[in-house]
């Protein structure tokens, strides 16, 4: 036993001591800190972004850092680091910096954590909306990057339920985001929009808003009953019978909605209402994220992990492991449902060739690249390729070589992905950082 | 009555008849052996008792009540609670959530608490959580409670093996070769903690063992297996001076 504290305490001091370089003082800084500093700079942008951009000899503002512009014309990087330092460097880093005077930014943090749990949550994700809301303001494309990205989290956090938390491989999230997408989108065209599949509207328009997460609901529900229809035969036994049921699923549903000419066969559906705004599509992420956190970290969430580390054993353990398996492989699709009525009220529009093998492949590697079993690992997944994959834009077909070298990198060097078996405590992460060095 | 009865359970593997007319009364607090060679059958029997097999023919009663044909988690839920010869832990799992998660079938508060995390899932997992220390101050290894089990030495695995099986509740505790694998310290200290699982929680154990020390000096009735059959029952006394038994593990003396 004190071998063990022995090990402990040297890691404690070995971290200590690479907290004393510059790093290690950023990393005494806690979150709330660095999400004032992203709204300062927001704010700044909105406000000075494109004279700078004017003042820079440049024509808008780089919309995704920089990034896509110097990928077109690599003579802009001097310019577009300069813009990156000036509106988003310098800011960040100095607001975060002033939080470390006389522990600010910590003391802020540990008082905060003292009042209910919902309120520092409400707070930190009211501040980094804003700044969302403020940076995105600024060009539609940015709107659309970031609804887009936010449906990847959703899309890929279900995903990673089953293929990472239950161990299962699941090959059919498109087919699941598609029935969403679809059932969303003929709750919300049929009723509240003219269309030439469904006619005449049939509610006034005004309920419409109120009424679109009912639509949601209905398409994470539809898919939930797809999902019941693979659960049923694949998690009689173990083994790739899933894999192979689920991928074959996936065609099914497309070539099904191909071949529906009531939902538009493969032109498809279009005219949806445009409710999905940047509020609600972010208020749902948030969802999404706080219940399936909640699910996996409660004693019902573990027993899916048991299922996968040793099946017998759950069930010697008492655990239902058949019924666990069904109801966490419905909750993921659920998810995917969701998802997939926001994305069909993003574009207003959709048809079957979205949710082919390109989308599995793209969500598949979210989860791989992000971490199996992390809720974390699958936003910072999610975020990093989806925003790569835009920002990779002008290079093409280019684009389809770096993403997967990437992902290989990946496999090679940590094979569960980045940030993998990770707990993510809200507690944790919006709580002071603070060090011995940090304190003095 | 007995707590658990078991009346002439039969099993074939396709034509392999592994398991013959076997019976077994276990009473409450008492500890009972199985031995045999190899290949006898023994781990067999306890997956038949515990659900993983289905057996060919046979009545199993637990607590008075036929089992055959429930689902193994059922099983476990009644009360029979069980180690396994090759460690089963949940590799990416820490110590305490072994425990806390054998506690699956005493939880109440639904995909509902589980989903928004009411107060009610607080407060029955803050309670879950208070057992498992106990089970595992009992089992002194509370102080490896965050630790992954991969990480601990193998007399520790099975420690929390241990404590992991006496979280579901049970009446009765198969273990299935609980010493295997131990150095002789391990093995009296595993010793310690069987005996004070009996006392101290009064529950019947159903052990199969290797080591013939072990069982003399644990077990108040042995059942000694061989080829699936039960050839000797008794006090370890009697079945260390069974003939049937010395020749099953030693051979017959050729008159040449």
């Amino acid at each position: 036993m004190n071998e063990i504290k022995d090990a402990a305490l040297a890691a404690e001091n070995g971290r200590n001591k690479e907290s004393i370089g510059l790093r290690g003082k950023l990393q005494g800084i806690p979150l709330i800190a660095w999400l004032i500093g992203i709204l300062a700079a927001a704010v700044l942008e909105h406000t000075f972004g494109k004279i700078l951009a004017a003042a820079l000899d440049m024509e808008k503002i780089p919309v995704l850092f920089g990034l896509t512009v110097i990928l077109k014309e690599p003579v802009m990087i001097p310019k577009a680091a300069i813009y990156g330092v000036l509106i988003y460097g310098i800011p960040i880093f100095t607001v975060a910096w002033i939080f470390r005077i006389r522990s600010a930014g910590n003391l802020l943090a540990e008082n905060l954590l003292k009042l209910p749990l919902i309120i520092p949550t409400l707070i930190h994700l009211g501040i980094f909306y804003a700044a969302l809301h403020i940076w995105s303001d600024l060009s539609a494309y940015r709107v659309l990057t970031v609804k887009l990205t936010l449906i990847a989290v959703m899309m890929t956090l279900s995903l990673n339920v089953i293929n990472g938390y239950m161990g299962e491989f699941s090959c059919s999230h498109p087919g699941f985001m598609a029935l969403g997408a679809y059932a969303a989108s003929a709750f919300t065209v049929g009723l509240f929009a003219d269309d030439r599949l469904f006619g005449a509207a049939v509610l006034p328009e005004v309920l419409g808003p109120y009424l679109f997460p009912a639509g949601l609901v209905i398409g994470g529900f539809t898919a939930a009953i797809g999902a019941l229809v693979i659960a049923i035969p694949s998690f009689r036994t173990r083994g790739d019978y899933l894999a192979i049921i689920s991928l074959a699923f996936l065609f099914i549903v497309k070539s099904l909605l191909e071949n529906l000419e009531v939902v538009g066969g493969p032109r498809g559906m279009s005219s949806q209402p445009d409710y999905a705004n940047l509020p609600t599509v972010f208020t749902w992420c948030v969802l999404c994220v706080w219940i399936i956190n909640n699910f996996v970290r409660s004693i019902l969430g573990k027993a899916l992990n048991a299922v996968r580390d040793d099946e017998t054993a759950a069930d010697a353990m008492t655990i239902n492991t058949r019924r666990t398996k069904m109801i966490a492989f419905m909750f993921g699709a659920f998810w995917a449902g969701v998802a997939g009525g926001l994305f069909a009220h993003v574009l207003r529009y959709v048809n079957p060739a979205t949710f082919g093998i390109q989308k599995l492949a793209e969500v598949l590697a979210m989860v791989y690249f992000g971490g199996l079993n992390s809720v974390y690992g699958s936003i910072v997944g999610a975020v990093s390729l989806s925003m790569l994959s835009e920002a990779l834009r002008p290079l093409e077909i280019f684009k389809w070589i770096i993403i997967p070298l990437l992902l290989i990198l990946v496999m090679i060097f940590r094979p569960t992905g980045l940030i993998s078996f990770t707990e993510f405590d809200p507690r944790r992460i919006m709580g002071p950082k603070n060090r011995k060095e940090g304190e003095v | 009555m007995a707590l658990l009865e078991i009346i002439n359970m039969t099993h074939f593997f396709g034509g392999l008849r592994a398991v013959h007319d076997y019976n077994l009364s276990v009473e409450p607090g008492q500890v009972r052996g199985l031995i045999g060679p190899n290949g006898a059958g023994k781990t067999t029997i306890f997956n038949l008792i515990t659900g993983i097999y289905r057996p060919s023919q046979g009545t199993i009663l637990l607590d008075g009540q036929g089992i055959v044909g429930r689902q193994p988690y059922q099983i476990a839920a009644q009360g029979l609670g069980r180690t396994f010869q090759d460690l089963r832990l949940w590799r990416h799992m820490t110590v305490l959530e072994h425990v806390k998660l054998a506690r699956y079938s005493k939880l109440s508060y639904g995909l509902i608490g589980a989903f928004f995390g009411t107060p009610k899932r607080h407060a029955e997992e803050a309670a879950t959580e208070k057992r498992a220390y106990e089970l595992l101050e009992m089992m002194q290894i509370a102080h490896l409670s965050d630790q992954l089990v991969t990480n601990l030495p193998y007399g520790a695995q099975r420690r929390v093996e241990m404590a992991r099986a006496l979280a579901t509740e049970p009446k009765i505790l198969f273990l299935d070769e609980p010493t295997a694998g131990m150095n002789p310290e391990e093995l009296i200290q595993m010793m310690a903690i069987i005996r004070r699982v009996r006392d101290d929680l009064g529950l019947a154990i159903f052990l199969i063992e290797h080591r013939l020390k072990m069982v003399m000096e644990l077990c108040d009735i042995i059942q000694t297996l061989v080829f699936g059959e039960v050839i000797a029952e008794g006090t370890p006394e009697e079945i260390q001076n069974d003939p049937d038994v010395i020749e099953a593990y030693l051979g017959k003396e050729v008159v040449v």
